[in-house]
């Protein structure tokens, strides 16, 4: 009965927001929401009450694949404790829950990919505080700098929700083996590594690209933040980010040297596209298709969760996979720079409390994990993820005393880690040094 | 929360203040009126009633409030007087933009203008004239973003050992010549950013530029030839005084657009590489840097730049009117 209830209610509030075209694709999309109720296991969520009637609203930025699997990943919940839960994504995510705060129609639940913003609307006051239950989950699940990010003034807002990492650098598989080449333990090892290639081979060895429209440069933060991690540490990085040093400080100006040691030199980079200043116009992604076709290219750096065409098999033994971006010592935890979202919430009820315990369990994070997100939570079974490249980054975060920072320039003030750290990466490449490009990054961050 | 509440006074103030103003007009608009019958007064009210309130509304307190925004700092909290603007003058980035619209400003209404006219001499009265025509003014019907990735196409760059996918890199080949990043390689990449607007608005100046020609009065134009003017003569002592208002509206039009440019860097370089122009950094600042007091600064100063363009190009729209009559 329920069910049909719910086909009902939907039908009724498509006929009057939607048009009927799109009435079509959602009717295909609750018959597949049927199939996977005939074999749901109620007993996971049992903890928590029954909750029919109740309808929870989430907002977020993920539309797409990534909505589907967030709404796969909850259906099992909302089939066996009755809520419904009525999810919409935008791109426009992070103007738009501004202007819905102010309109007074806040959702329920948001899930917020910048600490910024959870702390920024945490001062405004419109933020229900994490309940105990959430805390212990958070304290639980997930390592201290997750809780920092989502914690003003000592008091806990979010909780984290999945997790992308970004310190892989992907290598083609067929051209690894054929010179009998093995993924590097240190970071000196891989520049010999480097080395080594363009000694046997005469190519260029790394393909790199910064090009993402008006985004141009972030894949250059994401290499300093690495460096930043592996040559200063996690002390210096929170330093860095905090601007208790400045930009410009020599650890900063180490790491990039350091970087520049692969991206600037032109014997290694940028095979197939051009010299080391083709950085700046290549496509990221171009540069990272370049090291799939098994002949122009070795290696890219780039996240875990980087998508690869459907006809590419990303395994130890396919034509691409991944390795871990080593630090400076083989022994060392593994320190991983990424992404992820925070889940807060602007209503307080029992409903809403109770699918806010779901998502911060390890519960949900099984469930995502199986729908094909990373979470950092590590109740998470690796063996959940669908495919070897998911299971390998849960291995990662799970690793012992693995360290995780958030990506840096999310965590800057957007003027800087939006602007002149892209800008500046971008000019780095195209020839300025490392002195000048830092030290105008440095002047552009005003507190 | 001491910030919204201000902004909320600030709101309520400012439009008061554009209350009043609208009030002003009408009983300025009245009072022009005042000789005149009555029944033609409200006539005259009736119609240009909406319209002034529209102004008001749309135009006059969104300027305001801009004005008022660019006196405060980043978080509209504190009033910072004119350090806003004091940044445009001597941020170096900021300043690169303000040149490159310069370089923006100088060349694309004087090339556009020069092509079209050019080409609407070149055509007129030629046997292919419409089929010409329609091909010239094509571009103008292409939006400015789609215009750009066109162009993103014309430009691409690929190693010299690769297969080449951009059309201008294959020809410089086909040269003997070596590939180049025609995108990046500053200062040469706004002049390729630039030809993009030229393309779009060469059609356009053509099309207003060849009416004008046909408009040419037949007599004084037979009057020259029988005088035995030709060539260059004609066209300095005879076409271009005759055309000279249309070439003038042309110009200024086109030059307005360029000062606004936005899309094209947006599309292309999204203003990096040195290509940055006043428009993007205004989003920029206001939209993706939090910087709402910087961009409102800079949206007053596109104004101010904007506002004798504008009024040159109108006065001049109006004498065209009156010498056709």
């Amino acid at each position: 009965m329920r069910s049909v209830n719910r086909r009902l209610r939907r039908a009724a509030a498509l006929a009057t927001a939607l048009v009927l075209a799109t009435a079509g694709v959602t009717a295909c999309s609750s018959g597949d929401r049927q199939a996977a109720d005939a074999d749901v296991d109620c007993t996971k969520y049992e903890q928590w009450a029954d909750l029919s009637g109740e309808t929870i609203s989430i907002y977020s930025p993920y539309v797409g694949a990534d909505q589907e699997r967030l709404e796969n990943s909850w259906a099992g919940f909302s089939q066996c404790t009755g809520a419904e839960i009525v999810y919409e994504g935008s791109t426009d995510f992070e103007s738009q829950i501004q202007v819905r705060i102010q309109g007074g129609n806040a959702p329920d639940i948001a899930f917020i990919p910048q600490p910024a913003l959870v702390s920024g609307l945490a001062q405004q006051g419109v933020l229900i505080p994490a309940s105990d239950t959430v805390a212990a989950s958070v304290e639980a699940g997930w390592s201290e700098s997750f809780a920092d990010y989502a914690t003003v003034d000592g008091t806990l807002y979010g909780s984290p929700l999945t997790t992308g990492v970004k310190s892989y650098v992907w290598y083609s598989v067929p051209l690894f083996e054929a010179g009998g080449y093995q993924a590097p333990a240190t970071w000196e090892d891989l520049l010999d590594l480097t080395a080594q290639i363009h000694a046997d081979t005469g190519q260029r060895v790394w393909c790199d690209g910064f090009e993402s429209g008006a985004a141009t440069g972030w894949p250059g933060t994401d290499w300093l933040e690495d460096l930043v991690l592996r040559t200063a540490g996690e002390d210096v990085y929170d330093q860095w980010i905090a601007h208790e040093i400045p930009f410009d400080d020599p650890q900063i100006a180490t790491a990039l040297d350091e970087v520049g040691k692969i991206l600037k030199n032109t014997d290694y980079v940028n095979a197939g596209f051009g010299d080391t200043t083709s950085i700046a116009s290549t496509n990221q992604i171009d540069a990272l298709t370049a090291v799939t076709d098994g002949e122009s290219c070795y290696m890219s750096h780039r996240t875990a969760s980087a998508t690869f065409d459907e006809d590419i098999t990303v395994a130890p033994d396919g034509d691409v996979w991944g390795f871990y971006l080593p630090g400076t010592s083989a022994d060392a935890p593994k320190q991983l720079v990424g992404g992820g979202e925070f889940t807060v919430a602007f209503t307080e009820t029992d409903a809403v409390e109770s699918l806010r315990q779901y998502l911060a369990s390890d519960t949900w994070a099984n469930d995502i994990v199986t729908q094909g997100m990373v979470s950092a939570n590590i109740g998470v079974d690796p063996a959940n993820a669908p495919t070897p490249q998911l299971e390998n980054a849960i291995e990662l975060l799970q690793s012992d005393g693995a360290v995780f920072r958030f990506d840096a320039s999310d965590l800057m003030p957007t003027a800087v880690g939006g602007g002149t750290f892209w800008k500046g990466m971008t000019d780095w490449v195209l020839g300025s040094t490392t002195a000048q490009v830092l030290s105008d990054i440095e002047s552009s961050w005003n507190d | 929360m001491l910030a919204g509440w201000q902004d909320k006074v600030l709101q309520v103030g400012l439009a008061l203040v554009a209350i009043a103003g609208v009030v002003a007009l009408v009983v300025l608009v009245v009072a022009l009126l005042e000789r005149r019958r009555t029944k033609e007064r409200w006539i005259a009210l009736v119609f240009a009633g909406p319209a002034l309130v529209l102004l008001a509304v749309g135009l006059i307190y969104p300027m305001g409030g801009t004005a008022l925004m660019s006196l405060y700092d980043g978080a509209q909290t504190r009033f910072v007087g004119l350090d806003n603007y004091k940044w445009i003058f001597t941020d170096p980035a900021a300043v690169r933009s303000l040149l490159n619209t310069l370089i923006w400003l100088v060349v694309v209404p004087a090339a556009s203008t020069g092509f079209g006219f050019l080409y609407a001499l070149l055509i007129d009265g030629s046997r292919f004239e419409r089929f010409t025509k329609t091909l010239m003014f094509m571009p103008m019907a292409i939006s400015f973003v789609g215009a750009s990735i066109i162009w993103k196409f014309v430009y691409a760059y690929r190693d010299v050992s690769r297969p080449q996918i951009g059309l201008l890199n294959q020809i410089l080949i086909w040269l003997g010549q070596e590939p180049r990043q025609f995108l990046i390689d500053s200062p040469w990449n706004t002049l390729f950013l630039i030809v993009v607007m030229i393309w779009t608005q060469t059609g356009y100046a053509m099309v207003l530029l060849s009416a004008a020609i046909k408009a040419m009065p037949v007599d004084v134009v037979e009057a020259a030839r029988l005088d035995g003017a030709g060539g260059l003569r004609m066209l300095t002592n005879i076409t271009v005084p005759l055309v000279r208002p249309t070439l003038v509206v042309v110009f200024t039009t086109i030059a307005i657009g360029s000062l606004k440019v936005f899309d094209i860097v947006r599309t292309m370089t999204g203003g990096q590489y040195d290509t940055q122009v006043i428009a993007n950094t205004m989003y920029d600042q206001s939209f993706r840097y939090g910087q709402p007091g910087i961009g409102s600064a800079i949206a007053v100063l596109l104004l101010v730049m904007v506002a004798p363009v504008i009024a040159f190009n109108v006065h001049q729209l109006r004498r065209n009117r009156e010498v056709r009559g």
